[in-house]
């Protein structure tokens, strides 16, 4: 320890950093905090490494989740997909499959999220463009055909919809004569992001949170391998949040949603283990690895010490990472490639349980062939060619990391805190807060990009004239038409007194604190619509567009 | 640089489209420059929009769109401003719109597509340089 506690060499270099140039750029993270020009001993005030890291796989899990972690098994390689109709999304899961990738990831298009119909008149131009449209239990068959549930495990981002959508995935495995108890992957099921950042929201927030605890409650005792919940942050970031935001807004909706199931006289240990996480991998790549680091940390403090679990594994916070779609820029977009591989690289060294990393071509539209195929080789060749799957937690131990680390699990207990004095999560969602925050730092950041504060290749530095447009996937227009026929072809066939007894029970059990996920399974197999459920919840919930305005 | 009378702006979200990261900032650059501006929210029919717009007696309407559906929503707004009268109120479009896309929207009558990393006093001046000048 002699070089770091020699005083004539520290003063020697306070000098010589005193006297050096500074760059125009403030030496910053993305998020605006200031960084030192050097973390030694003293940056770690109190640190002790058997307290604050122990062991990966040991409480409080700062150095991942599992023992060995990428040793045993790598990340879950997994791109979102979804376009058109569910029959050219199916193509897509089985080319990506084809090309080597572990797991399916679904993205619906708008309508849908927002629990509407394709033949729905608010729906017009939207019907399969970003993601695939689903009304009916039919195209959930044919979104899911000659793929082996029981060996795949799928994601669907859904949110305001999600026990509908759910209610669809269990009715079609169990068409495909799949046993539930084998069906493994995700449901994104986390409605309070939404009113904070991404706005697919349909009714108040009390009643969707509810919604949320049904999903969880059901699968808790039916299907005891899905994740009932991704609770995320990606979508607060790309809003504009700042890194601590992200993680302490996430971590302060995870804990509203163990309330709410504890509240139900729910065994934590039941459902904890289930719940997972997705975060976003943004360009800073320090700031990242410590943002994964102390949402371990906080999470499993939370878990075993405030809510009383006792399973090791309701205490591990397990994560989903995709790389910052608003980090991408239309100008020069082969760059987005290195941005990408270097944000992947962050979501790996933070020690992520699966990965998206997005397509070079992903500002302009959805994704080529090409582009989708560029994203998961960097993926593949991060996980086999660049040695850093090799050790664990190979940052673990590092002054200026475990100081990051630190700092922002101060500063997002700082944020638990403001949240918990405005009366806790919904009174502060309520009131806009999280809205506020959140833009607040995203035009801090546009003000420092325009003042060129922060340089962005290609937009405020080293712009190029002359580019050459490259290729981009174009959804058929008469996607919406074919939609919208197969759809009253569906409605033709079924039996109307069926589906307007269920959607009258969808009311009756919606008004009681029964578990709705039974009824809405039913409800799903007599071919009952997204937008018909929807509009009975509605008719109990009310629609809320409160937040709609801010 | 004073306004003679402050532009009075109505910035949009047509369609189900929630990415309001960007209009939010917009509406945020546009007030700090000293405009009026009318931020109508999220999820808004083309009829919701020209309402908007005729009540708030605007100068401009900014439409932002990242979803795709640009060309079903946007000529709907341009024709329903027409037949409400409103062709001297200026329309610009924000958000992701494909290269090919943009000369069709200019050909239709938006006066300017903002993409993405349009720094915001581009669109300031846009606004200022271009006012009283009538929309095709």
């Amino acid at each position: 320890m002699a070089t770091v506690t020699d005083t004539a060499a520290r003063e020697r270099w306070e000098k010589e950093i005193a006297a050096a140039p500074q760059r125009e750029q403030p030496p910053t993270t993305v998020s605006n905090v200031p960084i030192e020009p050097l973390y030694t001993p003293e940056s770690l005030n109190g640190f002790d490494p058997d307290v604050d890291l122990g062991y990966p796989g040991q409480y409080p899990f700062t150095r991942g989740v599992h023992a060995s972690m990428y040793r045993s098994r790598l990340w879950t390689m997994r791109q979102f997909a979804g376009f058109g109709t569910p029959r050219q999304t199916n193509e897509r899961f089985k080319f990506l499959l084809a090309k080597g990738q572990t797991g399916l990831s679904t993205a619906f298009d708008l309508p849908s999220l927002m629990g509407l119909d394709s033949d729905d008149p608010r729906a017009v131009g939207e019907v399969g463009r970003l993601g695939v449209a689903v009304s009916t239990l039919d195209d959930m068959h044919e979104l899911f055909a000659g793929i082996d549930l029981a060996k795949v495990s799928v994601s669907m981002t859904i949110n305001a919809p999600a026990c509908i959508a759910m209610a669809f995935f269990l009715a079609n495995a169990a068409d495909q004569g799949v046993d539930w108890k084998q069906l493994r992957g995700t449901v994104q099921n986390d409605i309070l992001k939404e009113f904070h950042a991404q706005n697919e929201f349909v009714f108040p927030p009390q009643p969707h949170v509810r919604l949320v605890c049904d999903v969880i409650e059901f699968c808790t005792h039916h299907v005891p391998q899905w994740n009932t919940v991704s609770i995320s942050g990606y979508h607060i970031r790309e809003a504009g949040s700042t890194a601590v935001q992200e993680l302490a807004f996430t971590l302060a909706d995870g804990f509203h949603y163990v309330e709410t199931c504890l509240e139900r006289g729910m065994d934590i240990d039941a459902f904890a283990p289930r719940l997972s996480f997705f975060f976003n991998a943004h360009n800073d790549i320090f700031e990242e690895i410590a943002k994964y680091r102390a949402a371990r940390v906080l999470w499993a403090e939370a878990m075993r010490h405030k809510y009383g679990a006792r399973c090791e594994n309701s205490w591990k916070l397990r994560f989903h990472a995709q790389t910052a779609g608003c980090s991408l820029q239309d100008k020069q977009p082969e760059v987005n490639l290195i941005r990408v591989a270097y944000q992947a690289l962050a979501a790996v060294l933070g020690g992520c349980q699966s990965l998206h990393t997005n397509s070079l071509d992903e500002t302009l539209a959805l994704p080529s062939e090409h582009a989708v195929t560029l994203a998961l080789r960097t993926q593949q060749v991060l996980a086999y060619e660049t040695g850093v799957t090799n050790t664990v937690d190979p940052l673990g131990g590092s002054y200026f990391v475990e100081a990051l680390t630190k700092q922002m699990q101060h500063e997002a207990r700082r944020y638990f805190q403001r949240i918990e004095e405005q009366g806790g999560m919904i009174a502060a969602l309520e009131a806009g807060f999280f809205r506020r925050e959140i833009a607040e730092a995203a035009f801090t950041y546009q003000r420092e990009v325009d003042a060129k504060r922060k340089l962005i290749v290609g937009v405020n530095a080293f712009q190029q004239a002359e580019e050459k447009p490259i290729e981009t996937l174009v959804v058929d227009e008469k996607i919406e038409k074919e939609r919208i026929a197969h759809l009253k072809q569906i409605k033709a066939k079924r039996d109307g007194e069926i589906v307007r007894r269920l959607l009258d029970q969808i009311r009756r059990v919606a008004a009681t604190q029964e578990n709705l996920m039974p009824t809405l399974i039913e409800a799903s197999r007599a071919r009952c619509t997204v937008g018909e459920i929807m509009n009975a919840l509605a008719d109990v919930f009310g629609r809320y567009d409160g937040a709609a305005k801010w | 640089m004073i306004e003679p009378h402050p532009l009075r702006v109505v910035l949009a979200k047509v369609g189900l489209d929630g990415h309001d990261r960007g209009i939010k900032i917009v509406a945020r650059a546009l007030r700090d420059a000293g405009m009026q501006v009318i931020y109508a929210g999220l999820w808004l029919t083309p009829e919701a929009v020209v309402r908007t717009v005729a009540e708030e007696d605007a100068d401009w309407l900014g439409l932002s769109l990242l979803s795709g559906a640009h060309m079903t929503l946007v000529p709907r707004v341009l024709q329903l401003l027409r037949e409400a009268g409103l062709e001297h109120v200026g329309v610009i479009v924000g958000g992701i719109i494909p290269e090919n896309d943009i000369p069709k929207l200019l050909e239709m009558g938006v006066a300017r597509v903002f993409g993405p990393g349009t720094p915001l006093p581009e669109i300031v001046s846009f606004l200022r340089e271009h006012s009283g000048a009538s929309h095709a």
